[in-house]
């Protein structure tokens, strides 16, 4: 059956994870959420604070990221992103430093709309993960 | 000529200096093998993010309106330098290769009547340059406390040259940074990030058309600010298998020479032992002689 396809996330440090019996990810695009399956057209987008949900026959993972660019092409995913973590090894006091820190940013005056519109999505997906 | 308690302590002096190269060749040599690791594997991040902002700038219709990040301000009078360097010296050539190639640009620029900012990175490069050009230097960053290169200290960088973009501080922005090629030898290399040059890089964009979301232009501005980060990121990890690599040479140097001088000083030692023994054995006989 290839229904499959391949991802690889990547981050500044190393390349973070490698995947290749991968049948849908949805990524929390900038425009909403997006369900990736095989032989999308090819596409570039970037992505918001949210959740990656990777659904492969090894197994569902999902992970927390904060911010991101997506790239599709040749049924080969990667994700570039600066800050991912695996939700199956964050603990609570993890979720909490995240959200504390969050809501300090939001707390400040002189940010702009855009990133005001992320830190407030932030917290919202922090807030439901706990 | 040194006397034998002399030459003694000499060579006493000389072997605990080589011990100390030794060791710290030993650490070089170790923190070299991660450092290189950790160069190697963030190479896929930074050329991920190229190749996404070649397809992106090379989809993008309307060259006019592109971002000033990508097409710069149309200006080139203001020139910002960063220069990359180490926290720590005894590293052989390193930071005073960047410098000199440093040196020899800002020369250029202010000889060609433009304007000269200079930010610092490390403290061994403000400590070389700020002699020469102190009052051109307008920030000194340096991360003494992180052990290893990370993304967290780069994006700090990256955030104050963009915002020093933003207010339109500076036109065109360089990076001086060590590129690592082996053990041996380190390439200091000045790379242009502002505005974004696109010619060195390889032509490897794809005939096939991208569907973006949202559009070119929104997802161009929002990535290249992460690609200013992603490129000093780059230049750090460079920096730091370069500087280990260029400490371990130094300090193989270092510890040969000093191996050299201590043969040297070792024969210098048994020789002038050995006269004094020969002169008193001369003083026996002749005494003996005598009677």
């Amino acid at each position: 059956m290839s229904e499959e396809f391949k991802i690889e996330i990547v981050n500044p440090e190393k390349s973070f994870l490698v995947k290749d019996d991968v049948s849908e990810v949805v990524v929390p695009a900038y425009e909403g959420e997006m369900g990736i399956l095989k032989d999308h057209i090819s596409i570039i987008s970037f992505l918001k604070p949210g959740i990656i949900k990777i659904l492969s026959k090894s197994g569902d993972e999902s992970y927390y990221i904060e911010d991101g660019i997506v790239e599709f092409k040749n049924n080969n995913l990667s994700i570039l992103t600066s800050s991912i973590f695996n939700i199956a090894d964050m603990d609570k006091s993890k979720q909490q430093d995240l959200l504390k820190q969050a809501e300090e940013e939001s707390g400040k005056e002189e940010i702009s709309d855009q990133s005001r519109y992320l830190i407030d999505q932030k917290i919202e997906v922090l807030k439901t993960l706990n | 000529m040194a006397s034998l308690d002399d030459l003694k302590k000499r060579i006493a002096s000389v072997k605990s200096t080589q011990k100390i190269t030794k060791a710290m060749k030993m650490v070089a040599a170790a923190k070299l093998r991660k450092a290189q690791e950790s160069a190697e594997k963030g190479r896929p991040y930074s050329e991920k993010m190229n190749n996404v902002i070649l397809n992106l700038s090379s989809g993008i219709s309307d060259k006019e309106n592109a971002p000033k990040l990508l097409s710069g301000t149309g200006n080139d009078k203001v020139h910002l330098c960063v220069v990359m360097t180490s926290d720590r010296g005894l590293c052989g050539g390193f930071n005073s290769n960047i410098i000199k190639k440093a040196k020899s640009y800002f020369s250029k620029i202010l000889s060609e009547g433009k304007e000269l900012k200079i930010i610092t990175v490390g403290s061994k490069g403000n400590d070389q340059l700020k002699r020469m050009y102190g009052d051109k230097i307008i920030e000194n960053i340096s991360f003494k406390e992180s052990k290893n290169a990370n993304y967290f200290d780069a994006d700090k960088v990256g955030k104050i040259v963009i915002d020093k973009f933003e207010n339109s501080e500076f036109d065109i922005c360089t990076i001086f940074y060590n590129q690592f090629k082996n053990v041996i030898t380190q390439i200091p290399q000045a790379q242009q990030i502002i505005p974004l040059n696109s010619e060195d890089s390889e032509d490897n964009t794809s005939e096939e058309s991208y569907e973006f979301e949202p559009d070119e232009d929104e997802i161009l501005s929002n990535l290249l600010p992460k690609n200013i980060s992603t490129q000093i990121f780059k230049a750090m990890l460079e920096n730091s298998a370069s500087e280990q690599g260029s400490r371990m040479s130094a300090m193989d140097n270092a510890t040969r020479n000093a191996g050299e001088m201590v043969d040297k000083l070792t024969i210098q030692y048994n020789r002038s032992r050995q006269a004094a023994i020969t002169k008193e054995l001369i003083e026996i006989i002749s005494g003996a002689e005598s009677l």
